[in-house]
C-alpha cells in the first residue's frame, strides 16, 4: 500500500543556525491518524511545515526527501500537494484573513479554479459540516475563539483534501468547544496529523503517536505507549499538590 | 472584542447602502473636484455643499452628530496648517484649508460609512485600481484590529506591573521601555505577516486573490449616479451665479 506521506531523513536549519530536524522518518497510511507529541521546540511544527511545502528541506543526498501521494515536495509539484493537504494553524486569526468568513472559506476553492459560484457551494457545504454555516456574512474577527477553528477547518475542507494536518487544534480552546472540536474531527474521513499536547484530545482521534525530541523522532507507537515511556501522563493523584 | 462604529454603519441598509460602490466613488471624485476648485464665494459654497451632505447622511440613516464629530478627526492636523497661513498673512486661505479639509473628510466618512469595505475594494478594483493596492489595504484593515488587541493587552501587562501614563513623562528609561514595547509590537506585526502569507500559501495562493460576486448596476444607481454627481456641480453654479 502506497503511503499518503512518506519522510526520509529529513533536515532543517533555520537561518539563524538553529538546528530543528535532525533526520526525521515518518509515514502516514491512509485512513490513519497520528499525534505528534513532544515538548515546545522539539520541532513539530517545523517538521510538518515541510509537508507541504512551507519550509523547504535540506536532504542529506540532494533528492527529494518528503513525498505526498507519490509526489516529491518540490516546486513543480507544489500546487498539486497543496490540494491533497489541508493545513490549520495554530492560531486561526492567521487564517482567517478574509473581510468575511464566507469569503475566507470560498479562498482556498477560488485558488483551485473553482468558478465563483462552485466556490460558494464548497464554502457553504464546509461551513454546514462545521456546524458554522450562520455565520457566512459575519466578519471573522467578532468570532469566538472557538468558532474561528470552526471556520479555519471549514477553510480547509471546502478544499476536499485528501490529509488534514492541525497544528495545536485546542489552543485557547475551552472545554466544550474543545470536545466538539473532537467530535468534529472524530467524524471526518481524512487522514489526519495532530501536532498537540492534549493527551486527552489525541486519544479521541488519533490511533498512533510519534514523540519528538530535540528535532528527531524518539519513539513511535500507540498513545498510551508513547506517553507511558516519556512520562506525559497525567493522574491527579499522583500529581497533587503536597504530594 | 472591538465593536468598530464604521464597520457598523457600513453594513446597515438604506437606499445609500443599497448603492453600487463605483457610482459612490465617482460622486465622491465629483464633489471633491467641486469642492477643491472653489475659491469665490467658498463660505456660500461650503454652507451649501455641507448642506447637501448632511442631507445625504440623513438619508443613509446614519447619526448626524455623529458623523459630523468623527469627520472632525481631520481638524488638527488641517487647523495647524490654517494656523501657519494665518501668521504669514493669509487668513483666507487658513479658512479655505481647513472647511475644504472637513467637507473632504465628511464625504469619504459617507461613502466608508454606506459601503462595506470588500464591496467599495471591489468598485474600485473593477474601476481600475492596482489589485496590489487593494490587497495591502485590505490586509490592513483586517489586521490592523488584531494589531491594535496585541498592543492593548501590552499596555495592559505594562499597567498590571506599574506602569502608568503619568509616569511616562520625563523620565527617559520609561521612554526607553515604551520604545522597546513598540519594537516587540512590530516585530510580533512582522511575525503574524509571515503567518498570513504562509496560511496563504497553504491554501494554493498564487500572488492573485481571487472575489467572489460580480458588482451590478441598477436603474435605481443611475438616478444616484446622476443626483450625486449634478447636486454639487449645480450648488456651486446656483451660489456663484446668484450670490
Amino acid at each position: 500500500m502506497q503511503p499518503l506521506i512518506e519522510v526520509r531523513n529529513l533536515r532543517y536549519r533555520y537561518e539563524d543556525g538553529t538546528v530543528a530536524l535532525k533526520g526525521v522518518d515518518f509515514r502516514l497510511d491512509p485512513g490513519e491518524s497520528v499525534a505528534l507529541f513532544g515538548a515546545n521546540g522539539s520541532g513539530k511544527t517545523t517538521f510538518v511545515m515541510h509537508l507541504n511545502g512551507l519550509l523547504g528541506a535540506e536532504g542529506g543526498d540532494g533528492r527529494a526527501t518528503v513525498s505526498v501521494c507519490g509526489m516529491p515536495v518540490e516546486k513543480r509539484n507544489l500546487a498539486a500537494i497543496r490540494r491533497k493537504i489541508g493545513m490549520v494553524f495554530q492560531d486561526s486569526e492567521s487564517q482567517l484573513f478574509m473581510p468575511t468568513v464566507l469569503e475566507d472559506v470560498a479562498f482556498g476553492p477560488l485558488n483551485l479554479g473553482l468558478d465563483p459560484a462552485a466556490a460558494v457551494e464548497r464554502a457553504r457545504t464546509a461551513l454546514a459540516r462545521t456546524g458554522m454555516a450562520e455565520a457566512a456574512a459575519r466578519a471573522p474577527y467578532h468570532l469566538s475563539a472557538g468558532e474561528k477553528r470552526r471556520v479555519a477547518i471549514a477553510g480547509i475542507l471546502a478544499m476536499d483534501p485528501e490529509i488534514l494536518v492541525l497544528d495545536e487544534p485546542t489552543t485557547f480552546l475551552d472545554p466544550p468547544a474543545r470536545r466538539s472540536l473532537a467530535e468534529l474531527l472524530h467524524n471526518l474521513p481524512q487522514a489526519k496529523i495532530l501536532v498537540t499536547h492534549d493527551i486527552s484530545f489525541a486519544r479521541s482521534i488519533c490511533t498512533r503517536a510519534v514523540f519528538f525530541l530535540n528535532g528527531a523522532v524518539a519513539a513511535t507507537g500507540s498513545i498510551g505507549d508513547v506517553v507511558e515511556q516519556f512520562g506525559w501522563g497525567f493522574t491527579p493523584e499522583k500529581n497533587a499538590p503536597g504530594r | 472584542m472591538h465593536h468598530v462604529v464604521l464597520e457598523r454603519w457600513s453594513r446597515q441598509s438604506s437606499p445609500m447602502h443599497r448603492g453600487d460602490p463605483r457610482v459612490k466613488v465617482l460622486n465622491l471624485l465629483v464633489f471633491l473636484v467641486v469642492l477643491s476648485t472653489a475659491h469665490r464665494d467658498l463660505v456660500q459654497i461650503a454652507v451649501a455643499l455641507g448642506g447637501l451632505l448632511c442631507c445625504a447622511i440623513v438619508w443613509s440613516r446614519l447619526p448626524l452628530m455623529g458623523a459630523l464629530g468623527r469627520a472632525a478627526v481631520v481638524l488638527p492636523f488641517s487647523l495647524a496648517f490654517a494656523g501657519v497661513c494665518w501668521i504669514a498673512g493669509d487668513p483666507t486661505r487658513g479658512v479655505h484649508l481647513a472647511v475644504k479639509s472637513y467637507l473632504s473628510a465628511l464625504a469619504v466618512l459617507l461613502v466608508v460609512s454606506t459601503t462595506p469595505l470588500p464591496a467599495l475594494l471591489r468598485g474600485l478594483e473593477s474601476m481600475g485600481a492596482p489589485r496590489f493596492l487593494l490587497m495591502v489595504a485590505q490586509f490592513l484593515y483586517r489586521y490592523l484590529f488584531v494589531i491594535s488587541e496585541e498592543a492593548q493587552h501590552m499596555a495592559k501587562a505594562a499597567q498590571s506591573r506599574g506602569a502608568t501614563a503619568a509616569g511616562m513623562m520625563g523620565r527617559s528609561a520609561r521612554f526607553r521601555a515604551a520604545a522597546g514595547a513598540l519594537a516587540v509590537l512590530f516585530a510580533r506585526s512582522y511575525g503574524r505577516a509571515a503567518e498570513i502569507h504562509r496560511a496563504m500559501l497553504a491554501r494554493g495562493f498564487q500572488g492573485h486573490l481571487e472575489t467572489l460576486a460580480a458588482l451590478h448596476f441598477r436603474k435605481a444607481d443611475l438616478a444616484l449616479a446622476i443626483a450625486g454627481m449634478l447636486g454639487p456641480v449645480a450648488l456651486r453654479f446656483a451660489v456663484e451665479r446668484f450670490c
